[in-house]
């Protein structure tokens, strides 16, 4: 049976795929201009950062009002609750492509300190990472949702080794310093954006099947409860 | 869960051809409040009477099967039904109170099951109508017909009633349905605070109501118990796409 609601779910989930399409460009953008050493490019992503957080209140707003107007139930209040925590993850990452330009606007003051090897093939797992997220939210695909939560460890440990290199290069040369943290900064913002692609999967899984497991929330509940105090 | 207070075993019930029930199994814990929700003639108003044997005032009405209640069998013919009405009383859809003073609602169970008497009775009185907070309103005007109350305090008086004989379980059958949104969330905060000592079982079209005031919930559906759970589990995520389409306003 269709329900008028329907359309306002349709509503709201093209909204999402709207913002979900901006962070992503975002990111693309921020990437794009550090590698190119486009100044004009990182002032823009800065600029229309704007325009994520203004859709980020307008889907808040829509999904207040579907709580307050239609009291869902079952999969529409995951649905709507979804909404709500992945619109929050889409304007985090909207945050971290600014900060990623902001880091490449000080990094232009200087020349470059090397060849950036591992941070590209970083930024390629991010963005693949952040667009299966979104296709899985569109295609209500857990499989899809699930592969992502497991490469979230793949990042961790190119991060860390980012970290690595780049302290070499600060202990040998302390000119290097202001160059080594800011691309260390821009490893760690990619990595936060894979956490919150991570976290859009999840929810996505909790979306579909109603099944928590965030933080093995599921192997803490399969434990048997501890025997009574004698 | 500790021992169920009402266990249902392979319960079928049938109106001459209507099969109206059909192997219902559930166990019912105490002091909590399950609500069983359906669609029209899903039969959880059936079930309902299941439970204090009113289906027998049907003819035809055919039952199989077996409602323990405290492990004991009571759809049994030895099982005396006064006894079983007054343990395991019911609230009706619109406020059926006796045409009688608000004292004399209370005080006729009470004489009847000789639970008390004498000076024992007014106590028993102000006691129950405490409970659902009609003590303060009403203690003045106990000498007062219960049919001048509002629909609310006549629906609060018929719960006192109930609770003068002393039951275990109590039965509700759509009970704000004739009520205001205001009488209707005092209704259901007095079944908040009456779930400490009673085990109730509510049947309602109002999903929301359901949502509010039950632990668990149970989806009927042609007769059939489709699912039952905690109901935070019912109304956050159903197991079984039936549940799912009726709570969502898909069914059909």
């Amino acid at each position: 049976m269709e329900r008028h609601a329907d359309q306002e779910f349709d509503e709201l989930k093209q909204e999402l795929v709207q913002m979900a399409t901006l962070a992503e460009a975002a990111i693309g953008s921020a990437i794009q201009s550090l590698l190119l050493r486009d100044t004009a490019m990182a002032a823009e992503v800065m600029r229309s950062d704007e325009v994520i957080n203004r859709l980020e209140l307008v889907i808040d707003e829509r999904c207040l009002r579907m709580l307050a107007l239609y009291q869902p139930e079952a999969s529409d209040l995951r649905f709507i609750a979804m909404a709500l925590k992945i619109n929050n993850d889409l304007e985090r990452i909207g945050d971290q492509a600014v900060n990623i330009a902001e880091r490449s606007l000080e990094l232009f003051k200087e020349p470059p300190l090397k060849p950036l090897v591992d941070i590209p093939q970083l930024t390629q797992l991010v963005q693949a990472m952040l667009k299966q997220s979104v296709d899985a939210f569109v295609r209500r695909d857990t499989a899809l949702a699930r592969s992502i939560c497991q490469r979230d460890d793949e990042v961790d440990a190119l991060d860390e080794q980012v970290f690595r290199e780049l302290l070499t290069y600060m202990m040998q040369d302390h000119r290097a310093i202001t160059r080594a943290v800011n691309l260390i900064l821009v490893s760690r913002h990619l990595e936060r954006v894979a956490d919150h692609a991570t976290n859009i999967a999840e929810d996505v899984i909790y979306l579909v099947e109603g099944q928590q497991i965030k933080h093995n929330v599921l192997a803490e509940l399969d434990k048997p409860a501890s025997p009574p105090e004698a | 869960m500790s021992q169920p207070k009402l266990q249902v075993e392979h319960l079928n019930l049938s109106y001459g051809p209507f099969h109206a029930l059909n192997d219902i199994t559930m166990a019912i814990a105490p002091r909590q409040v399950t609500a069983m929700i359906g669609p029209s003639g899903c039969g959880k108003s059936s079930l309902l009477r299941c439970f204090n044997r009113m289906n027998e005032l049907i003819e035809q009405a055919r039952m199989t099967g077996r409602i323990l209640l405290d492990g004991e069998d009571i759809t049994q013919t030895a099982t005396p039904l006064v006894t079983l009405r007054k343990r395991i009383g019911m609230v009706f859809q619109r406020p059926n109170p006796f045409p009688l003073s608000i004292f004399e609602n209370l005080a006729f169970g009470v004489r009847i099951h000789e639970l008390a008497a004498g000076r024992a009775i007014p106590q028993i009185v102000e006691h129950s109508l405490q409970a659902v907070g009609l003590w303060d309103p009403l203690k003045d005007r106990l000498r007062r017909s219960a049919l001048r109350l509002s629909l609310e305090q006549q629906q609060r008086l018929c719960i006192a009633r109930l609770l003068a004989v002393q039951p275990e379980v109590l039965l509700m059958d759509e009970p704000c349905s004739a009520l205001d949104p205001i009488a209707t969330a005092k209704v259901e905060e007095l079944i908040h605070q009456l779930k400490r000592e009673y085990t109730i079982v509510i049947v309602t079209h109002n999903m929301q109501q359901a949502a509010r005031v039950s632990d668990a919930t149970g989806f009927l559906l042609l007769g059939e118990l489709i699912e039952f759970d905690a109901t935070e589990r019912i109304f956050t995520a159903p197991r079984d796409p039936r549940t799912e389409a009726y709570i969502t306003g898909r069914f059909g």
